[in-house]
């Protein structure tokens, strides 16, 4: 059977989103972005977002996610994604308006414009990729760095007597009124990234229909920074991040 | 609205003139001495009428990065801060500037440097002519001297950041801020719509279309060949502006034999000042850049060519005196006479100044 045989007869259950183009991704092979990425795509297509999807890419690894997923994106300073998807959001009511950020850019730098964007209860969808390190710049240690890990800064693992703990972000933001979900999703397994998905597009469900900000951490590795395989990672992921931070829904007023 | 006379605040002006532009949303951050602008918004309601967003932010970092998110957009977007507000605000200018998107900034300045003092000054001159954020670009700025001159150049500005897509600042001081003069307030303009600004700015973040490609607003360019290129544009777009777009007010300079270069609300003591020296038979003159930046160079050495000396009077310890020498070169003295810390000088001091400097009651 050729490949287009197998496609007519209506078997394919399986296809490169739409919206993510063929630019080859700048991510280390075994990053969790490149599955978000696709979700995001995918997403916005399902729900047929693709006029009305504006996307705040950050500064760090998904410094470029811009270059991967086709609709408007504005890049902006490091942190301050959530302030420009406030105005975005606000200006541009009939469209629905995403920040993708790291733990580095949102947790640490962009940790205000976070907290008041989720206060004020913008309509918009903050996704946070947690992989508890700054990759981009080259593994130092991030708000989200789990005790003992070792980084380019904390050399000899993280000690919260000299470096304080690690921020539990979602666990701050789903304190705020202004929030109507708050979930933290995994994607290193197939039913992991079922999970996330669904996650993500209540999430944008819940920006379209304005009912408030919804913020969805992904648990995310990186290897690179880790210096671990990416099976490793996955393992050291499981055993270590899902400790501190666990999975599931922390916020749901929209039930 | 129709077009109308009243008693206001600079501060008061402000706001009140960026609703009747027609602008598309405010972000800012109280500060002294300019949190009018903010409260006038808010009692104001403009969302009400004009449809236009107003929104007290969380910093003023946040208030730029707002107004970056809104210019990315298409909309025309301000803030406004003081001093210690708008050094805050640098990183985000230049990303604007890098991104060539056009927005407002008010800087109503205050005493410095730090926390400084809550009065009049003129000291971020170098910061707003200069550059100020990190990286090679300029802004234009604007330098109103009166209350009347605190509501045009909110169109002014705007149009001419729309214009060059480029940040435009309208830098007032204390003085101007606070007083209250006379303001004809002009008609109501329309909100642009969201059809026109996809028709008239085809960069801006609208959704994409199936008529276009994405559109991206960003300020990163990692190969050096292509971010020297984007440079290059930027400084072609400053040449541009600098020919076409200098603005300045010129005084009893025909006759002068000396001339005193002042901006914003300085211009209108040295004017006094001038008065009392022709008063004594000292024929002096009066430039008052009104664009800092692009700054009237040409001008201000026409008319030095045939005066004895120039006395430049600021709020500072010496910034703009260093354009008016650029201007001059070495073919006329150049003095300057500043007050520091929010001190504003009486128009004695000023005549004072310009007679021991140039030893005109010697001669």
């Amino acid at each position: 059977m050729t490949r287009e045989e197998i496609i007519q007869n209506g078997t394919k259950v399986y296809s490169r989103p739409r919206l993510l183009n063929k630019n080859n991704m700048h991510y280390c092979p075994g990053c969790s972005h490149g599955v978000v990425h696709k979700l995001v795509a995918e997403i916005i297509d399902e729900m047929g977002l693709e006029h009305d999807a504006i996307g705040i890419a950050p500064v760090g690894c998904a410094v470029f996610a811009y270059n991967y997923i086709d609709i408007d994106w504005a890049e902006a300073a490091h942190g301050r994604a959530p302030a420009l998807a406030t105005a975005i959001s606000r200006l541009r009511p009939d469209k629905v308006v995403f920040t993708y950020q790291g733990d580095g850019d949102l947790a640490a730098i962009g940790s205000a414009e976070t907290i008041h964007a989720c206060t004020r209860g913008e309509n918009i969808v903050i996704i946070m990729i947690n992989n508890g390190i700054y990759g981009m710049t080259g593994g130092q240690m991030s708000p989200c760095t789990l005790e003992g890990a070792k980084t380019a800064t904390t050399p000899y693992g993280r000690r919260h007597d000299l470096n304080g703990f690690p921020l539990k972000v979602a666990d701050v933001v789903s304190l705020l009124d202004g929030t109507c979900y708050v979930t933290r999703q995994a994607v290193h397994t197939p039913g992991a990234v079922r999970k996330a998905k669904a996650a993500l597009k209540k999430a944008f469900k819940n920006a379209q229909e304005k009912k408030g900000t919804s913020f969805v951490e992904i648990v995310s590795t990186c290897n690179s920074g880790w210096k671990m395989s990416p099976e490793k990672s996955n393992k050291w992921m499981e055993e270590n991040m899902f400790a501190h931070y666990p999975l599931g829904d922390l916020k749901d007023t929209t039930k | 609205m129709k077009a109308e006379v009243k008693l206001m605040k600079g501060n008061e002006a402000i706001a009140r003139a960026a609703i009747r532009y027609g602008a598309d949303g405010y972000f800012g951050y109280p500060i002294t001495p300019q949190s009018e602008v903010l409260e006038t918004l808010e009692a104001e309601m403009p969302w009400e009428t004009t449809g236009m967003v107003v929104l007290q932010a969380e910093s003023e970092v946040a208030s730029i990065n707002m107004v970056y998110g809104g210019a990315a957009a298409g909309k025309a977007v301000m803030t406004s801060s003081s001093s210690p507000g708008v050094s805050l605000m640098q990183e985000g200018i230049s990303y604007l500037a890098a991104s060539e998107l056009p927005a407002l900034i008010v800087n109503v300045m205050r005493g410095g440097p730090g926390l400084g003092t809550i009065q009049p000054s003129q000291a971020d001159y170098f910061q707003a002519t200069k550059g100020g954020g990190h990286g090679d670009y300029h802004i234009i700025v604007l330098a109103p001297s009166t209350v009347q001159e605190m509501a045009d150049f909110v169109a002014l500005g705007f149009d001419l950041a729309f214009k060059y897509r480029t940040p435009a600042m309208i830098m007032a001081d204390g003085v101007v801020g606070q007083m209250m003069e006379k303001v004809v307030l002009p008609e109501q303009r329309p909100r642009r719509t969201n059809e026109q600004i996809a028709r008239e700015c085809p960069w801006a973040l609208t959704g994409k279309p199936d008529s276009r490609k994405p559109n991206i607003i960003t300020s990163l360019e990692l190969d050096s060949a292509i971010m020297e290129k984007n440079n290059e544009r930027f400084q072609e777009t400053y040449r541009r502006i600098q020919e076409n777009e200098v603005r300045y007010e010129e005084r009893f300079t025909d006759d002068a034999e000396y001339l005193i270069v002042a901006f914003g609300s300085v211009a209108r003591i040295c004017l006094k000042a001038i008065e009392d020296a022709r008063k004594k038979g000292i024929k002096v003159g009066l430039i008052r850049p009104i664009t800092l930046w692009p700054f009237p160079y040409k001008e201000i050495a026409r008319v030095a060519e045939h005066t004895k000396g120039i006395l430049c009077v600021e709020l500072n310890a010496g910034q703009m005196v260093e354009d008016v020498r650029l201007a001059v070169g070495d073919k006329v003295p150049v003095r300057h006479f500043g007050r520091m810390g929010g001190i504003v000088p009486a128009p004695q001091e000023v005549l004072d100044a310009l007679e021991h400097d140039f030893h005109i009651n010697s001669l």
